[in-house]
């Protein structure tokens, strides 16, 4: 895996670069579909797709486990470059949504400490703001796909762009959860039905 | 993405669209369409043919422009991007409606032999007729009967998207007339049987020409330069000789590191990676033992006699130099932990630098492309977790990428020719995928 290191870092712990994200720790299901949707281009980003292009499944999945099993530290919390009204509606969107808007809160799939929850779901710390932004700014104009029904289209679809800067910002600030391994299958109720986490 | 094939025939079509663009004043030919083709009443198809025509399809490397990336098999709309328009490869499942279903054998021979479809006359050469038509009847035979119990997938095939005057099929005639032999392969009988087996393959399904072969001015090939290599703008890597040993010629190889190459993807003396890694994941790797070494005896053949160094080195291998100087320090830091501090690699996972000629070769896009964009060769049967290079595009500045390959281009004995930040640059836009 030393060939994924430049980019993401020893044992996929991310590096200082704002777009490339952590991977350690993600469950190896989304790790997975990911590789998967890289090699056969349904997720556009040139250097993976052309990376993975002719690797088969199995070690793919196997680069997967790889990372899903790996524990390093997370980062220090980001110091927020955000006003403190944002930070509050980033916090509320987090963990309470907002009904009125059918948008669901993170913590209702991606788990109360946003671990993510096995087989599918990523943990959502570790990443900067700006890869968060990147990949919901993605999900909203349809550049960024997963298998149907697409729960985070549907999610981000209902988001302004400065519901996505609160939400971003709020999730880099927060600290490292007592257990990092991800939620187990089934054990969340999710508010929507997702193609990628079978239920 | 990344039909590389698919851009490399682009890159074809675009030069051959350009020579029939050339040809078409005073042609004032027309094309008959297509014949009628009586349907032969298909027998049961024998499950032994079948299977020899799906080994065929593989040697053809038939999946590479007919399915899209993680879709149905075989069942086209693969997009080839051309400066003239768009192509997409056509549906050849045994749909009747939108495939080849309805198709005769002699039709689809036609097609493999004479480059013309049953349902729209004369075809564009991104596909390879040029190679195919050394197929045999028998074997063109296996491979429809394979592609006949393909199952079906309804999926209309997309029209070209060319341009005028390029979407005019007529202008087909005059390329044809320059560029296009008809004729089965035949056998050199100066040459052993593994030989001419080799030569077959290699000339015919393998279709190696459609980017080992520099293409003219007008768009075609010329059997006097066949194998000898050339550059694919569009997609900015370079296919390099095969009868040239300063290149990617095998005339100083083994037989059986030309095989695990074909086969694997790796070997002692060097890995395969972008185009080539392609041929190796959807066609090589799935042929057999005699017929790989075939191949293999056959493109030895190609570069034996040719010099194995160039007469003269072009850079001082000397450590004050300043390009020099800053690769080696590059080098130390970055390639040395996989590639050794002498450059001797641990092969055949990491592959050695000092000596591996396709570092060396007068074009040096491939060496500056892997340092760009760093690479994996394909996982295949014989390879299944193969090890992977690093991108550095986003960690080292053009000068530096210019040292280091300056640097692996001329240390150790090697004899390559210096390279500029400029050339470095200009390759951080070239279609990685």
């Amino acid at each position: 895996m030393l060939a994924c290191a430049s980019c993401h870092g020893m044992q996929g712990k991310g590096t200082n670069n704002d777009y490339f994200p952590r991977l350690a720790g993600k469950p190896s299901g989304y790790l997975y579909n990911q590789l998967i949707a890289f090699r056969d281009g349904r997720r556009r980003y040139p250097p993976m797709n052309y990376l993975l292009e002719f690797q088969p499944d199995a070690y793919l999945q196997a680069m997967a486990n790889y990372f899903a099993a790996q524990r390093p530290p997370l980062p220090p919390p980001e110091t927020p470059i955000v006003s403190q009204d944002i930070l509050a509606l980033g916090q509320s969107l987090v963990t309470h949504g907002d009904p009125a808007r059918d948008v669901p809160a993170c913590s209702s799939c991606h788990g109360a400490s946003f671990t993510g929850m096995e087989p599918a779901i990523p943990g959502l710390l570790g990443l900067r703001p700006s890869y968060i932004s990147a990949q919901l700014g993605a999900w909203r104009y349809g550049t960024r796909t997963a298998a149907a029904p697409d729960c985070m289209q549907i999610v981000a679809g209902h988001l302004t762009e400065t519901d996505v800067t609160a939400v971003a910002a709020w999730l880099s600030t927060l600290p490292s959860p007592a257990n990092p391994t991800p939620a187990p299958r089934g054990s969340l109720p999710m508010p929507l039905a997702c193609g990628s986490e079978p239920n | 993405m990344g039909p590389f094939m698919g851009w490399v025939r682009s890159f074809r079509l675009q030069s051959m669209v350009l020579c029939w663009f050339v040809l078409t004043a005073g042609l004032g030919w027309l094309i008959t369409s297509a014949h009628a083709q009586p349907i032969a009443p298909k027998a049961a198809a024998d499950a032994a043919i079948v299977k020899q025509g799906e080994y065929l399809a593989r040697a053809g490397d038939c999946v590479a422009c007919h399915t899209v990336p993680g879709g149905k098999l075989f069942a086209g709309g693969r997009p080839m991007e051309t400066p003239f328009g768009t192509l997409y490869s056509s549906n050849v499942t045994s749909d009747p409606a939108t495939g080849i279903g309805k198709w005769s054998a002699d039709a689809f021979y036609a097609t493999m032999h004479i480059g013309r479809s049953r349902d729209s006359g004369l075809i564009y050469p991104a596909m390879p007729f040029g190679s195919y038509t050394k197929v045999t009847r028998a074997d063109s035979d296996a491979i429809y009967a394979y592609l006949q119990s393909v199952p079906p997938v309804a999926l209309p095939n997309k029209p070209h998207d060319l341009r005028f005057p390029y979407n005019n099929r007529s202008l087909l005639l005059g390329w044809r007339t320059l560029f296009f032999t008809e004729g089965t392969y035949r056998s050199d009988h100066t040459k052993s049987e593994e030989w001419n087996r080799g030569a077959y393959l290699v000339e015919g399904l393998g279709h190696c020409a459609m980017c080992h072969t520099a293409i003219n001015a007008l768009g075609g090939t010329s059997e006097a330069k066949a194998f000898q290599g050339g550059l694919i703008p569009m997609q900015n890597w370079y296919a390099p000789s095969l009868t040239s040993n300063k290149e990617a010629g095998l005339g100083d190889w083994s037989l059986a590191d030309i095989s695990d190459l074909l086969r694997t993807g790796i070997s002692p003396r060097g890995a395969v990676y972008g185009p080539m890694a392609e041929v190796v994941y959807n066609s090589l790797q799935y042929l057999t033992d005699p017929d790989i070494r075939a191949m293999s005896v056959y493109l030895k053949s190609l570069a034996e006699g040719s010099p194995l160094v160039p007469a003269t080195a072009t850079v001082r291998v000397e450590e004050t130099s300043l390009l020099m100087r800053l690769g080696k320090t590059v080098y130390d830091a970055q390639c040395a932990s996989c590639h050794g501090g002498q450059g001797l690699g641990m092969p055949p996972q990491f592959p050695p630098l000092a000596a591996n000629q396709s570092i060396q070769m007068e074009s040096a896009v491939n060496p500056i492309r892997m340092v760009l964009n760093g690479g994996y060769p394909p996982g295949t049967i014989g390879n299944p977790r193969p090890y992977g290079m690093p991108p550095f595009a986003q960690s080292m500045s053009d000068d530096e990428v210019a040292a280091v390959v300056t640097y692996i281009r001329a240390a150790w004995g090697n004899r390559g020719t210096a390279i500029s930040a400029r050339q470095a640059n200009e390759l951080r836009t070239a279609p990685a995928d």
